[in-house]
């Protein structure tokens, strides 16, 4: 069974193809790049994914189960966490509270109205073992504004990985990270990579080499070649299309 | 441990505790008749705090359910003054019965209002909440049976679990226990795990969801919430006054509730509180001046929203944390 699977996906603004008739499967366990020039329809893809974005045909499955018509957080609670591109961490709140959060959207619904939830151990210490995995522990106090860039994108990850997914999608982890912090980056993603199956959607063409078992190629809307790093790199119309491309 | 808020905290406490002393020492009992209403709008505030600071859901329209809480009420205690109580009753002259069913109409248009309301964000949020208090208003106007514009007077006040409650001591202690009441429970609320979901989407709404929080329906239940307890403070504002009117849902009553808290401070428990105190304060003491004593609140108004962006509570507080 595949871990996500997308068949003859559509989506148009108005002349725009943002996506072109894409179908791609995705299997349980595998970690799946999707890579691109700017304008591919990545994001598109991605909103069509988490349920932001309705395509205009096409399915969606998740681990078997049609979710075209799911909204985001029914999609959520089914096991898919995203990470944002731009970093959409909830300001005044710590970030020991940003992973609480994930740790609480689990545990069934939160209409409970008296108990404290910072002293909810069930909440505290999952959420702390999450930031552990990303080497934040020690700023779990941190208000998540005052964290840097680098630190913010760990944290990013680290409510993603709270929320225990089966599946993982991953809208550009390294964007706006120095060398270092990449390179620390892709660490943490290799040893997360064996437990669950992730979706990267990347920029940083190492980090995607390093990383992925399979790489799909999209562009102009549509997927241009799906194969191994090595098939993918010696692929003269992915060269010609996007790798040529992105050297300007 | 004692820093300034909750130094402040204990003041606005005192004062509150204070003010039947302060009565019987001035000789007066406005003041006391004062204090009442500044806990009743006070309990309005922070019921509204818990939409506009905690929710960013700036409702336009809360004074709908203050109004319809005073409204439940009359209407009761109007059929039994008329030997025509509701189907055939005569508990509904009882506070314990006649608040909480004032609540609960409140509370039901609340569900009502919001499950449309909260389909739609920002400007459009505050329009659609101040056209639906527009809409229940008109309507009181035009029940001519009870009242009309001329509103609707109370014969008594309600019995407290049988005990009359028309001394304003005793009235301004069950006034003074609902707020107290209505903070203890705002603060359990907040800090609860429904009240991070609540915060947590006005902080950043797509995490909330991606995470797998329905939103909407955490804001619906917050906005019932509100509702209701807007509606006992229509309640104990008609028991107060003995009356009722059109003018209790007007859309000035509901902006004045807006400035209180905003003048207040959004998001603190006490602010809003403090804001009603201030407002109520101000208004007793110019209207009494000046007809046009609007003119010199205005300004006033002005000044707290330059030189204190988070309220007078904010400025009180300083810089302690949050």
């Amino acid at each position: 069974m595949s871990a996500l699977q997308l068949e003859g996906l559509r989506k148009s603004f108005g002349s725009l193809r943002a996506t072109d008739n894409v179908s791609l499967g995705v299997e349980d366990g595998e970690c799946h790049a999707v890579i691109g020039p700017n304008g591919a329809g990545k994001t598109t893809l991605i909103g069509e994914i988490t349920g932001e974005i309705a395509p205009d045909a096409g399915r969606i499955s998740l681990f078997g189960v049609d979710v075209t018509s799911w909204n985001v957080p029914r999609r959520a609670l089914s096991g898919l966490a995203r990470s944002f591109q731009i970093t959409q961490l909830a300001p005044g709140f710590t970030a020991l509270d940003n992973a609480a959060f994930a740790v609480q959207a689990r545990q069934g619904h939160s209409f409970r109205f008296i108990a404290d939830a910072r002293k909810d151990k069930r909440l505290r210490e999952p959420a702390l073992a999450a930031l552990e995995q990303v080497g934040l522990a020690d700023r779990a106090d941190r208000n998540a504004e005052a964290l840097s860039h680098g630190e913010r994108r760990q944290l990013e990850l680290a409510v993603a990985l709270a929320m225990q997914p089966r599946l993982l999608l991953l809208d550009e982890p390294m964007a706006g990270m120095g060398p270092e912090e990449g390179a620390r980056m892709v660490e943490i993603l290799r040893g997360i990579k064996r437990t669950m199956t992730i979706v990267l959607v990347e920029h940083d063409m190492d980090a995607v080499f390093a990383l992925a078992d399979r790489v799909s190629v999209l562009v102009n809307g549509a997927i241009l070649k799906t194969g191994t790093p090595r098939e993918v790199r010696d692929d003269a119309r992915v060269r010609d299309a996007y790798l040529g491309a992105g050297a300007h | 441990m004692l820093n300034r808020t909750n130094l402040a905290t204990l003041l606005v406490v005192l004062a509150f505790l204070a003010v039947p002393m302060a009565a019987t020492w001035l000789g007066t009992n406005y003041v006391i008749t004062l204090a009442t209403r500044v806990a009743i709008y006070g309990i309005v505030a922070v019921s509204l705090d818990m939409l506009v600071g905690r929710g960013n859901l700036v409702s336009f329209g809360h004074a709908a359910y203050f109004g319809l809480g005073g409204y439940a009420v009359a209407i009761a205690s109007f059929h039994l003054a008329n030997d025509v109580p509701i189907f055939g009753w005569s508990g509904t002259n009882e506070a314990l019965i006649a608040w909480p069913l004032a609540m609960a109409v409140a509370g039901l248009a609340a569900l009502v209002i919001g499950a449309l309301s909260l389909r739609t964000a920002g400007v459009y949020f505050i329009m659609i909440t101040l056209a639906f208090a527009q809409m229940l208003f008109f309507l009181f106007v035009a029940l001519k049976y009870y009242g009309g514009d001329d509103g609707l007077s109370l014969s008594t006040r309600n019995l407290f679990a049988g005990n009359r409650i028309t001394d304003s001591r005793t009235f301004y202690w069950i006034c003074v226990s609902a707020l107290a009441l209505c903070v203890l429970l705002s603060w359990r609320i907040l800090n609860s795990r429904f009240g991070m979901v609540l915060r947590g989407a006005a902080a950043s709404e797509r995490r909330m969801a991606a995470l797998g929080f329905p939103v909407y329906r955490y804001r619906l239940a917050a906005f019932v919430i509100a509702g209701m307890m807007a509606g006992l403070a229509g309640a104990l504002w008609a028991n107060q006054n003995r009356f009722v009117s059109p003018d209790m849902l007007s859309w000035v009553r509901s902006g004045e509730f807006l400035v209180m808290v905003i003048m207040g401070g959004l998001s603190s428990l006490v602010g809003p509180v403090v804001g009603a105190a201030a407002f109520l304060l101000i208004e007793s003491y110019l209207s009494g001046a000046t007809e046009h004593w609007q003119m010199i609140f205005g300004p006033f108004v002005l000044l707290v929203a330059v030189f204190a962006p988070r309220g007078l509570w904010g400025a009180v507080r300083g810089k302690d944390r949050q």
